[in-house]
């Protein structure tokens, strides 16, 4: 049996949008999800609440959570899946994809960049990174256990592409931070 | 307060709200620069607020506190009926007052009150490309954008000065942001552009005829265009209020009569209402 999705379909997805743009203003900043949502696994609730929020028909996307999982967001949000290289949403659960190898845009479209969500063990805010950029009144610091070794020399690689790039969702549990492109890292 | 159950929450659909969501979260990631989407119609005309309105209708949720301003004021046509079309197809509160609110729509102003984080602006925009009156074909204007190539305004800025003496534009006057894109700040007053620059709340432009949607997140650097030489200066009318004296505030011309008479008055009419307020319960413990 396919498991459900969110139980106010309008409110749950408003309120999670929100949470993801106030993500996406103030890099680094940590943001609590509260809807109740039953996701398989080994989807956590924030990285499925994400997905049903801004994936459908018309974006293409593309995950290694397993065939429950892929089977659960292709009933609900009707998404065609592609390869990692083509996807406009990524979902890495596990090791994600190299980074210079998503989709960048263009310099006239550098919109069409990918969102790549990543699955993380933790999130918490006031240690570890140092993060600087728009968004950003100083410094935010940002902690993040569960991501590869070599991610922070492997994004800052792509600044140089800028307007090109790729946005990043973490996601831990019920929580949730944003890294768009013009977000800096000082690891610290 | 509950909405209108003949419409969906905030009145678009679904599938609309998300596309207009996975646009605004590229427009955030890219300070300023115009990202395309497929505007819908919407009960009311081109020119009045509907890329502002769709904005505002796929970030609003039932616990946001919507303030709607039209140059400045809380009761004119355009803002009474926007915030009164969200009241119904939203059922969410509304309010002039700007600390109260978490979202405001604004047509061609930037309230006096200093904006927080808790707060969202939106505004709407006529013509998001800064560049159309130089370069009227968006296919150059995209390479332009593409490349970082804004020769053409600084040219526009320099005939200006030499014809004038001064940079001829009052209104939408062309802002770099973090240094990278050539924005149009909407037909904002020139006055207004300073409060743009790194401000603490998230500002979202939308136009509903160009399908174009646009940001600036918060704590961004925003500089006004100009020269070493002629440095940017704002414009402000040299007058006092007439209603609360503030020296300040950004203030409109108002004609009193038919034999020469007229007035200057603030603008933003919460700012002006409020000090009034101030300055006559003080006006009462004082007396």
């Amino acid at each position: 049996m396919i498991r459900p999705a969110f139980v106010e379909p309008v409110l749950d997805s408003q309120n999670c949008f929100r949470a993801v743009l106030e993500a996406m203003s103030r890099p680094g900043r940590v943001q609590r999800l509260t809807m109740a949502l039953d996701a398989p696994a080994p989807l956590a609730p924030a990285s499925a609440a994400v997905l049903l929020t801004l994936v459908d028909a018309e974006t293409t996307l593309w995950l290694d959570a397993g065939a429950e999982a892929e089977g659960w967001i292709r009933f609900h949000a009707g998404c065609p899946l592609a390869a990692a290289s083509d996807a406009a949403f990524l979902l890495a659960t596990g090791t994600p994809p190299a980074l210079a190898s998503l989709s960048q845009g263009s310099d006239e479209s550098p919109q069409d960049g990918a969102t790549l969500v990543i699955q993380v063990e933790s999130l918490e805010e006031g240690a570890g990174w140092h993060l600087t950029g728009p968004g950003i009144e100083k410094e935010h610091r940002l902690a993040v256990t569960g991501l590869p070794a070599g991610f922070v020399a492997e994004r800052a690689k792509l600044a140089r592409n800028y307007p090109r790039g790729v946005d990043v969702i973490l996601c831990a549990g019920d929580r949730l931070a944003a890294l768009p492109r013009t977000t800096r890292i000082e690891e610290g | 307060m509950s909405h209108d159950p003949g419409y969906n929450f905030a009145y678009l659909d679904e599938n609309t709200k998300r596309m207009i969501r996975r646009t605004l979260l590229k427009a955030v990631a890219i300070p300023g620069h115009q990202v395309p989407f497929g505007a819908r119609e919407m009960p009311l005309p081109y020119g009045w607020g509907t890329g502002g309105i769709q904005v505002t209708a796929a970030i609003l949720g039932p616990r946001d506190v919507l303030k709607v301003i039209d140059q400045g004021a809380d009761d004119t046509t355009n803002a009474v009926s926007i915030r009164r079309f969200f009241n119904r197809v939203a059922g969410v509160a509304t309010t002039t007052r700007t600390p109260e609110a978490t979202v405001i729509q604004t047509r061609h102003r930037i309230p006096e009150a200093v904006l927080t984080e808790q707060q969202i602006l939106v505004y709407q925009v006529p013509m998001p490309e800064p560049l159309f009156r130089l370069e009227p074909r968006l296919t150059e204007t995209r390479r332009m954008h593409a490349l970082a190539d804004y020769g053409l305004m600084h040219v526009k800025l320099y005939e200006d000065i030499a014809r004038h003496g001064h940079v001829a534009s009052a209104y939408n006057y062309p802002v770099m942001v973090q240094e990278r894109y050539l924005m149009s700040p909407s037909p904002i007053p020139a006055f207004d552009n300073p409060k743009m620059h790194r401000m603490p709340a998230l500002q979202l432009f939308g136009a509903g005829r160009e399908k174009k949607i646009y940001a600036v997140p918060p704590y961004t650097a925003v500089r006004s265009l100009d020269f070493e030489d002629h440095p940017f200066r704002p414009h402000r009318a040299d007058a006092p209020c007439a209603l609360c004296g503030s020296r300040t505030s950004y203030l409109d011309e108002v004609v009193t009569d038919d034999r020469g008479g007229r007035m200057f008055v603030c603008s933003d009419t919460d700012y002006c209402e409020t000090r009034q307020a101030d300055q006559a319960e003080r006006g009462e413990q004082a007396a």
